[in-house]
Formats: C-alpha cells, structure tokens, sequence
C-alpha cells in the first residue's frame, strides 16, 4: 500500500468499516511508515480531542430561557400536517 | 491502533411515541424532544453561524419549524435527523445572510490547494490537551474549526461530535453517502493539520529550554 492510499483509505479505518484485508494492508503500511502513522495517530486524537472538548455547552439559564420561548410559540400554533 | 469509539446514543424506543402525542396536540411530549435535543441542536447551530445570536435563533426556529411540520415526519428515519436536517437549513439560511457576499453551500466541492496531503509529520505531546488551560485549549479548537469552509465543518461536526452515521449525516445534509465521506475526510486531514502548530511535541533544547 502506498501513502496515497493510505490517506483514501484513513477514513474507514478510523471508523472500524474497513475489509479484514484492506486493514491488514493498510496496518502494515503502518508498522513501517512513521509519516502515515503519526498523521494516522493524530487525526485520531485531533477527533478525540473536539469530540470531548465540550465545545458551545448550552448553558443552563439560557437553555430554561430558549425552553420557555419555544413551548410559548408552540403553545401558540397547531402541531399538524399542513406545511409552514 | 485503535478506532475511534463511537459516542453512546440515548435509547430512542420512546421517542416515536412522544412524537406520535405530539401529533395528537400533546405540548408535553414535545417538551420531551426539546428536551432531549436542545443541547445538540445548539452545538450544531452555533458551529455553522459562529455566532451566539444566530444559533439561540436556530434553536427556536428549528423547534418550532418541526412542531409545526409533524405530520410530514413519517418516521422512516429517526427523529433526531430529521430535526438535524431542519436545523442545519435553517443555520445555514442565517449565516446567507450574514455573509451574502460569499455563497454557502454544503454542495460546494471546495477544493484548497492540496488541502489532503500532510505537511506536518511531527509527532504530538502525549498529552497535548494539557499543554493549555482549558479556555486557551477552547480558543484553538474554536478558531481551527472556524477556519474550515462551512460545508467541511458541518460535516465534521455531525459525524465526528454529534456522533451520527456516515448515512445520517447524508440524510441530514441531502447529500450522498460518497461527499460526505470526502469532506470527512478532508475536515479531519485540516484540522489535524492546523492543530498540529499547537500540539506537537516540541525539542527539548540543551538548557532545557523548550
């Protein structure tokens, strides 16, 4: 497998969808290719790292605020079929 | 090395219930969903506007806009990506307006010059969100991200911090299974890219200074 390959195939593998085969290649690749490994390693964390940051957390006032806002307007129209 | 480990969802058996009440005129039990959802549509909303205002907008309108729209969920997909779908137009119409002199589209291609080679191999610290404090560290994420085309970072951000399937996100964004695994891969290849001028792993000097 080469590099470029490595990179089409990144995706997949870090979401766990790929080939018995086609990820066998690609984690040789990998034992030897310090590059491909170390853009591997930190496109994983580089996900980990947003996926726990707890970016743009609603904070709790404003969630009651925007809660109460929502339910008035609803409270205000039908829930139904016909299109807005 | 391993995958990434998918986010736990909340258990969804209830929830056609709660939206078939909902149907039937039961405010509460679309109070349920709000609640259930509230946080993640503002996630969302605030990472395509970039902006407090707009995605508190968001968040009303996409509640409101799916209260209203009920009738036309069939239930063929989840209700979540529904409202996802509902959500991320209705962010998108914002930041139009906001930025008219530029197009928003999740259609568009946008190709940056040779945006999916590396160019940093450096390895990161081992730990390299404690190389800041925890509002420095938000400031990089919040400015790396804000540095990616719209189109990247919606897709980024539902699949990779809200945790919907690559065919959900497709379903959400109306776009097909293939362009969102390319502008996946191609946000996570920038991100990665940009982060790396923070996190990697610097050489220690001989006075020990870094």
């Amino acid at each position: 497998m080469k590099c470029s390959e490595f990179l089409q195939e990144l995706t997949n593998y870090l979401d766990g969808i790929l080939d018995a085969r086609t990820r066998a290649e690609l984690e040789d690749h990998l034992a030897w290719c310090h590059n491909c490994y170390v853009v591997c390693d930190t496109t994983k964390k580089t996900i980990e790292i947003y996926r726990d940051s707890q970016l743009y957390e609603l904070p709790e006032d404003l969630r009651g605020r925007l809660r109460s806002a929502i339910m008035a307007k609803c409270q205000k129209k039908k829930a139904g079929p016909e299109p807005v | 090395m391993g995958t990434i480990q998918p986010k736990l969802s909340e258990p969804v058996s209830d929830e056609l219930a709660l939206v078939q009440a909902a149907k039937g005129g039961e405010v509460a039990a679309f109070e349920e969903l709000v609640k259930r959802y509230d946080r993640n549509v503002f996630r969302i909303a605030q990472h395509i506007t970039q902006n407090r205002e707009d995605a508190e907008d968001v968040v009303q309108d996409a509640f409101l806009k799916a209260y209203q729209n009920l009738g036309q969920f069939q239930g063929q997909s989840k209700f979540y990506t529904w409202l996802v779908r509902i959500a991320v137009n209705e962010a998108l119409m914002k930041l139009r307006r906001r930025r008219p002199e530029r197009m928003v589209s999740l259609d568009e291609d946008v190709k940056t010059e040779d945006d999916s080679v590396p160019r940093e191999v450096a390895d990161w610290s081992p730990n390299p969100e404690q190389l800041y404090t925890q509002s420095e560290l938000h400031d990089i994420l919040t400015r790396t991200i804000q540095g990616l085309p719209p189109s990247f970072r919606t897709v980024f951000v539902l699949r990779d911090v809200e945790g919907l399937s690559t065919e959900e996100a497709a379903e959400a964004l109306d776009l097909s299974i293939p362009a969102v695994k390319s502008r996946l891969l191609r946000a996570r290849l920038q991100l990665r890219e940009r982060l790396s001028r923070y996190f990697q792993k610097r050489n220690v000097g001989g006075d020990g200074t870094q």
